[in-house]
């Protein structure tokens, strides 16, 4: 392959709106994950990423039902979500992964019910679990943009809260943090990058792209700030290679930015252990 | 000096978890700058008792006063070392991330570290000898300088109150020493230290007060007062072992977990 034909193979997606938009979400998304997908890793709450994800069906099929933003009732559903398991979780009544356990069953079977009661849903279904990527609207587009700037934003404001409530909840006691607080912001931080990946990867791969190239920097850095850079660097790159292979290997995008982020994790992995040999 | 205010101050305290409360109606009071030794059986509630000081537990009844004023009132005025198990040692945090910590209360919330606050993050690392692992993650570290390094923190957190949880048990000489020397130096800056410990040897020959617990306070004094065979016996029960010399060993083969 000639330069010209690896700029023809880089820009003949790009000459379709469609492409553009998917590619520029799909980037957002990839970042946006990876670095609340730090905090998702460190703190131990893959399950819950997990979780969360699938608990926003019914949010979705509601607003499904009343015609009404599928991101809005995601949203919606993901914050609900979010604060019950901070609320019956609390000083311990209930663990908090059986918390998780019980809301992410119960709203998932709520979901799959009200599912049940329509008929033309398959391919919407599918977009909801996998994603459609190169159904990014404008306004789509907008939002995504939008509330990954502000998630983003809350992580940098609060980094050295976060930090502190992740590393030594003693400390954050004895230094007076709201670590109530704290947790349940970033419980509905997490909620909403699930919501805004929604529409790229799907709800069953959401829990993939805030684990994976968290879990890749986390091999490759030793401080928390070098390690989302690294982590965002692996997801936004991961996007954009999935979305390429997706476009010429024609298949499903949610699964090959997924599967990117999982080979970059394979070579770190690998550079790891042979390093430490 | 008989106005000054006690800088610690705990009144007919009861702390627990949910329903279960671990310490009855406890009241001492501490004066600035005193070295005091927590003493007591596993499961007593000394760490209980730093939990309750560092606000991490509510009071159930009664009050904790610090310089006259109710707890929570100074922010930041307590420092807390924790117990090593406490503590996520694969966190990715350099030893001076971890300094830096005990800055945070005094920077501010959306502030980022001044120069001041890395003036006393670079002495603290300094004065624990730790200067040179400063770059270093904090799982690399040794046992004993992880501890020297989470005594760093404390130092750069410029506490009133510093509360230590078994910070003897299972470290190097060095550290024991480096520990020892911190406390010689807070104490000229009047800091007040509680430090919980098993070594009952320690706690009689290098400490001004030893605050004895079982559930509740069974004695609270001088050492020499402290140390006798009816108030050991009071606290430790059947753990206490005594040999026909007169030495009393603490024996406490199977630990239950202390929360």
């Amino acid at each position: 392959m000639n330069t010209d034909d690896f700029m023809n193979w880089l820009f003949d997606p790009l000459s379709y709106e469609f492409m553009q938009r998917g590619l520029l979400a799909s980037v957002i998304v990839g970042v946006l994950c990876a670095v609340m997908g730090t905090y998702v890793v460190l703190r131990g709450m893959a399950f819950l990423g997990d979780a969360m994800a699938h608990a926003i069906l019914p949010g979705v099929a509601i607003a499904y039902i009343l015609r009404g933003d599928l991101l809005v009732g995601a949203g919606v559903a993901a914050v609900v979500i979010a604060l019950s398991i901070g609320f019956f979780s609390r000083e311990g009544t209930v663990k908090e992964d059986t918390a998780i356990g019980i809301l992410f069953a119960a709203a998932l079977s709520l979901g799959v019910a009200l599912i049940s009661t329509m008929q033309t849903y398959a391919v919407d279904l599918s977009h909801i679990l996998f994603g459609n990527v190169l159904g990014v609207s404008s306004s789509d587009l907008l939002l995504i943009g939008g509330l990954s700037f502000l998630i983003l934003l809350a992580v940098a404001v609060f980094y050295k809260q976060f930090l502190v409530i992740s590393f030594d909840p003693v400390l954050a006691a004895t230094l007076r943090l709201p670590a109530e607080l704290l947790r349940n912001l970033m419980l509905v931080l997490l909620a909403l990058t699930v919501v805004v990946s929604l529409q790229t990867v799907g709800v069953s791969l959401a829990a993939a792209m805030l684990v994976t190239p968290a879990a890749t920097a986390y091999l490759l850095t030793r401080r928390l700030w070098p390690m989302m850079l690294v982590s965002a660097s692996i997801g936004g790159l991961s996007s954009v290679v999935g979305l390429y292979l997706s476009y010429y290997l024609n298949i499903v995008s949610g699964s090959s930015i997924v599967l990117t982020a999982t080979l970059f994790f394979l070579l770190a992995f690998l550079w790891k252990r042979v390093k430490s040999v | 000096m008989a106005h000054t205010p006690h800088r610690l101050k705990i009144e007919n305290a009861s702390i627990g978890y949910g329903d279960k409360i671990v310490l009855h109606d406890l009241s001492f009071q501490i004066s600035h700058g005193a070295r005091v030794a927590v003493v007591g059986p596993n499961g007593a509630g000394k760490s209980t008792l730093f939990k309750a000081l560092v606000g991490l537990l509510p009071l159930k009844s009664g009050s904790i006063f610090i310089h006259g004023q109710s707890l929570g009132t100074h922010k930041d005025c307590v420092a807390y070392v924790p117990q090593r198990e406490d503590v996520d040692w694969r966190f990715p945090v350099t030893v001076r991330d971890v300094v830096m910590m005990g800055r945070f209360g005094q920077i501010g919330w959306l502030k980022q570290p001044a120069a001041r606050d890395k003036q006393i993050v670079e002495k603290s690392l300094a004065q624990m000898g730790i200067a040179d692992l400063a770059d270093r993650s904090i799982g690399q570290l040794s046992g004993g300088q992880q501890q020297r390094a989470f005594l760093a923190r404390a130092l750069a957190q410029e506490p009133h109150i510093l509360l230590m949880d078994e910070p003897f048990t299972g470290v190097d000489i060095t550290t024991q020493e480096a520990t020892f020397n911190l406390l010689d130096h807070l104490r000229e800056r009047e800091v007040t230290a509680m430090i919980s410990t098993h070594d009952l040897n320690l706690a009689a020959s290098r400490f001004d007060l030893i605050l004895l617990l079982n559930h509740r306070l069974i004695v609270y004094g001088e050492p020499h007062a402290v140390l006798s065979q009816e108030n050991l016996q009071r606290a430790f029960g059947n753990s206490l072992l005594v040999m026909e010399n007169g030495a009393m060993l603490v024996d406490e083969c199977c630990p239950p977990d202390e929360h």
